[in-house]
């Protein structure tokens, strides 16, 4: 009877309780895989939002209208006076800005008696030309006189039309950019004096308050320059602090703070770094604000930490095998870690120099607090010089109010975006390449 | 030009003793005797007694020069003016001995009569000198460029003596027996040594460089109201009004610094511990290999670059769409708290799920297949077992993530704003220690001025936070990994 029953019972019993919660269990198992794949995919939706709105502003920054016509290097204009013989000062400070102005109006067909429209016609003109032509015309003063044909840029606001970032739906007398200038820009851009060109000036050129002829130039050296120092320094220095911790120090009280050191100087806010370089490097030593040599002292006591965590690790990596074979076979402990642990661990160093180089390329707060941000218009010769970074000059153009320098901005953090994309590809190829399982 | 051709010199003088010392033990090696050391060390042993002593010598010649003549030109000048500055009044001697050595003026009686007339003799070779330049300086610069030659020279014979005197030593005591490799590898060690305490002389900079220009500002301003003031207003004080005190309050900076920080959390925590576990417990290993360098490459990822797309996408986007939620005016202004806690919380996803994996992946196989063991499903595994078991660790990455967001910078001066205020509405302009940082030092105030001092308070002030926190996490993280090791 009771052996009847009991079966039953529990029966009943384990298909009661396979019913209670079994489904809302794996409902919750279901729920949590969801939020796994939700949170993953939320964050590479950032990534995708975050990259896709600097590249679609920024890809335009890449070309720079320019116009390209016969310019009559009038000697009315260069010099008036006809004094150039004797005051080679003229040819320097001539209007050459009225030469592009007046050849753009004879292209365009405009009266030149008709200062209204003159004053239009000045306006597509980007002032970069003065340089462009007072260089052209102090190296070879025989132009003047000639007509030559000529690519010159046009304006930042005409630019801005051209490539139909300007809502030309806007009331005329809202934009910079009249109907009629836009008429004469079609009008150039039928004959094919007009167009758009790749922009070299973007790289080339410095500091400028007119978005289409600043550049990257200094910025671009100023990085390099930084970047060499880091390198130079940051590297060895690295190496060998890595090579005494994991290989030669004794555990003591004096390793273990170096130790803590290094692990707290990893996570330490890098403007506290800008600060160090403030009060030792400029105000104690006397090293020049501004300049690219500060810029890089500050940045390899900021990658240090990183190149000495990635080495050690590096080190550690190497099996102790290749250390008892060299000692066996008489190495001195220096002749065992450089001639046999070094050249092992040298893969995963250099991906970790890599990467450390590639976050101190994209620093841009302690470089703010040592001067960086400076208006610097000629690429620096030496680390002496005042130079800018690339990220530093990225957030001097955020402040400008033109809307061409939104553009250039952009079109910065591609450029900047692009070299950090090398430097990390390289690091993983490095590894891919070199690295060993043991 | 001089002191580089003598460090030339000294580096060709090392070269030669590698050369010859190498040489010589060579030659020595001929008997069935065996040399103790490789002819290289023979060679490096010359060359480092050419190099280190005279480096040495002339590295401290180089800088108890450049003192002893800063202080006797200044004490000329005080003479001369006792109300001038005399830092800048020295640095502008500097530039007027420079111009005379251009110009190739040596003596008192070929120099120009007056400071006017130099300077036109100087423009006229392109060089600028300033224009507020004295006639007493001639005669300081001209005895700066003499005794500043005199000993430049003694110290660069010296230098040189040195080397060639450690060159020969060396290379003459070499022998079969000499113990060359020993003395190499001891200089090795000192260096090896020497660059792992950069990490500590790195720290006492911070320290030290922050601490007395912090007592700078403690002069002028009581720490006190510091620390408890509420109102920050730096030009107030700058009026030079009398009642200074209490115009650079810490707190509401402090309050805002928190408060973003709070926000980026409340982001960046749930989808970076989301994403971590996914990816350690459910993933499968290709699609691990995809989403992983995806992730990381948001840390890569610069924070100017998403600074800039704070104040340029997002922010105007945010306020756009709450303008069109309230019917009208924004309630979201375009630089807020918000905004700057939501783009740091993007960046610190990254940070999250890549410290929190390790953690996780460091609890044992064993108490997973346990708890799968016993029958439960995988998420009550990861609820009940392995977050209660990887709590400490997590609480250490989360503490390093929040000490990086308290001390990042570029996103918060471009999204956060610079109106030091107290509010708790998240949608309004907080401001925070690091963007009081940059502002008061990318001014054109003096540098001496508690306008600037105060940038290295609280400089001080964000170092010793984020240090606690650093240091405790560092802590807990390691007794963690102990734990299970």
């Amino acid at each position: 009877m009771s052996d009847a029953i009991l079966p039953a019972t529990a029966a009943t019993d384990s298909a009661a309780r396979r019913d209670i919660g079994i489904k809302k269990r794996y409902a919750a198992e279901q729920r949590f895989r969801i939020y796994g794949i939700a949170a993953i995919t939320v964050g590479i939706a950032f990534l995708f939002i975050l990259l896709g709105s600097i590249v679609s502003k920024g890809y335009t920054a890449f070309t720079q209208t320019t116009i390209s016509i016969p310019v009559l290097f009038d000697p009315a204009i260069i010099d008036p006076d006809n004094e150039r013989a004797t005051d080679p000062k003229v040819l320097v400070t001539a209007n050459y800005p009225n030469m592009a102005r007046n050849a753009l109006a004879t292209a365009l067909g405009v009266d030149p008696s008709d200062r209204a429209a003159l004053r239009q016609v000045g306006d597509m003109v980007s002032d970069s030309v003065r340089a462009q032509f007072r260089s052209l015309v102090t190296a070879n003063p025989d132009l003047i006189g000639t007509t030559q044909t000529v690519s010159f840029l046009a304006s930042g606001d005409l630019d801005s039309v051209y490539k139909g970032q300007v809502d030309l739906r806007v009331d005329e007398a809202r934009r910079k950019i009249s109907d009629q200038q836009i008429a004469w820009m079609n009008q150039l851009k039928e004959k094919g004096q007009l167009g758009a060109a790749f922009n070299w000036g973007l790289f080339t050129l410095g500091a400028s308050s007119r978005a289409e002829s600043a550049g990257l130039g200094v910025a671009l050296v100023g990085s390099l320059f930084m970047m060499l120092i880091v390198l130079v320094l940051a590297l060895p220095i690295g190496v060998a602090a890595s090579i005494y911790l994991e290989e030669f120090a004794k555990r003591n009280r004096f390793t273990d703070l170096i130790e803590v050191n290094i692990n707290n100087l990893a996570a330490v806010p890098s403007i506290v770094f800008g600060l160090l370089g403030l009060a030792v490097f400029i105000n104690f030593f006397g090293l020049p604000r501004s300049a690219p040599i500060v810029g890089g002292l500050v940045l390899t006591l900021m990658t240090l930490p990183t190149i000495i965590i990635a080495t050690r690790a590096a080190l550690r990596s190497v099996p102790p095998s290749i250390r008892s074979a060299a000692l066996g076979i008489g190495a001195s402990r220096m002749q065992m870690v450089f001639h046999h642990v070094l050249p092992l661990a040298a893969p995963g160093i250099l991906t970790g120099t890599i990467i450390g180089l590639a976050r101190a390329l994209g620093e841009t707060a302690p470089l703010l607090l040592i001067g960086m941000v400076a208006f610097v218009a000629d690429a620096p010769r030496s680390p002496l010089d005042p130079a800018t970074a690339l990220p530093v000059q990225i957030y001097m153009w955020t402040n400008e109010a033109e809307r061409a320098f939104v553009e250039r901005t952009s079109g910065a953090i591609i450029v900047l975006l692009i070299f950090l994309a090398i430097m990390n590809l390289t690091a993983i190829l490095l590894r891919r390449r070199f690295e060993r399982r043991w | 030009m001089s002191a580089l051709w003598v460090l030339v010199f000294i580096g060709l003088v090392a070269a030669a003793g590698y050369v010859v010392g190498f040489q010589r033990a060579a030659a020595l090696q001929t008997g069935p005797e065996k040399a103790h050391s490789l002819p290289s060390y023979h060679g490096w042993w010359a060359a480092l007694l050419a190099l280190l002593p005279a480096l040495l010598f002339f590295i401290v010649w180089s800088v108890a020069t450049g003192v002893i003549l800063e202080g006797s030109v200044r004490a000329q000048l005080a003479e001369a003016d006792p109300n001038i500055d005399p830092s800048l009044a020295s640095g502008m001697t500097h530039t007027v001995a420079d111009a005379l050595r251009a110009l190739g003026v040596h003596g008192m009686e070929q120099a120009p009569a007056d400071f006017a007339a130099l300077a036109a003799q100087a423009s006229a070779r392109g060089l600028m000198l300033p224009s507020e330049g004295q006639d007493y300086m001639i005669p300081a610069a001209l005895q700066l460029n003499e005794t500043g030659t005199l000993l430049g020279s003694i110290g660069a014979v010296v230098a040189v003596a040195l080397c060639v005197i450690g060159a020969i030593y060396g290379v003459s005591r070499i022998r079969l027996r000499s113990r060359a490799r020993n003395h190499v590898e001891r200089v090795m060690l000192w260096g090896l040594l020497g660059a792992s305490t950069i990490a500590i002389l790195t720290t006492v900079g911070i320290v030290l460089s922050m601490l007395s220009e912090t007592g700078h500002f403690f002069t002028d301003v009581n720490p006190l109201s510091f620390f408890f003031g509420t109102v920050w207003d730096p030009r107030f004080a700058a009026a030079g009004a009398a009642d200074s005190e209490g115009q650079f309050g810490l707190i509401p900076l402090l309050a805002g610094t928190l408060y973003i920080a709070f926000v980026s959390m409340l982001v960046a925590v749930p989808i970076g511990l989301m994403a971590a576990i996914y990816m350690g417990e459910y993933a499968s290993a290709s699609a691990r290999a995809i989403i992983k360098p995806a992730l990381e490459l948001l840390a890569g990822i610069p924070t100017i670059v998403y600074g800039i797309f704070a104040v340029v996408t997002l922010g105007p986007f945010l306020r756009d769409l709450s303008a069109v939620l309230a019917g009208g005016t924004p309630f979201i202004q375009a630089q807020s708290v918000f905004t700057a806690g939501l783009v740091m919380g993007v960046m610190l996803i990254p940070v999250v799920s890549s410290l929190s994996d390790d953690v996780i992946t460091a609890v044992p196989r064993a108490m997973r297949d346990g708890s799968l063991g016993l029958g439960a499903t995988q998420s009550e595994t990861i609820k009940r077992v392995i977050l209660p078991a990887a709590l400490p660790g997590i609480v250490g990455a989360l503490l390093l993530t929040a000490s990086r967001a308290i001390g990042e910078t570029m996103i918060v001066v471009l999204a956060a704003g610079v109106a030091a205020r107290l509010t708790i509405n998240p949608f309004e302009a907080m401001t925070t220690i690091t963007v009081k940082i940059v502002n008061q030092l990318t001014g054109d105030l003096e540098f001496n001025s508690p306008q600037t001092l105060v940038a290295f308070a609280l400089g001080l002030t964000l170092f010793a936070l984020t240090l606690v926190m650093n240091v405790y996490a560092l802590y807990i993280v390691r007794k963690y990994r102990e734990q299970y090791e």
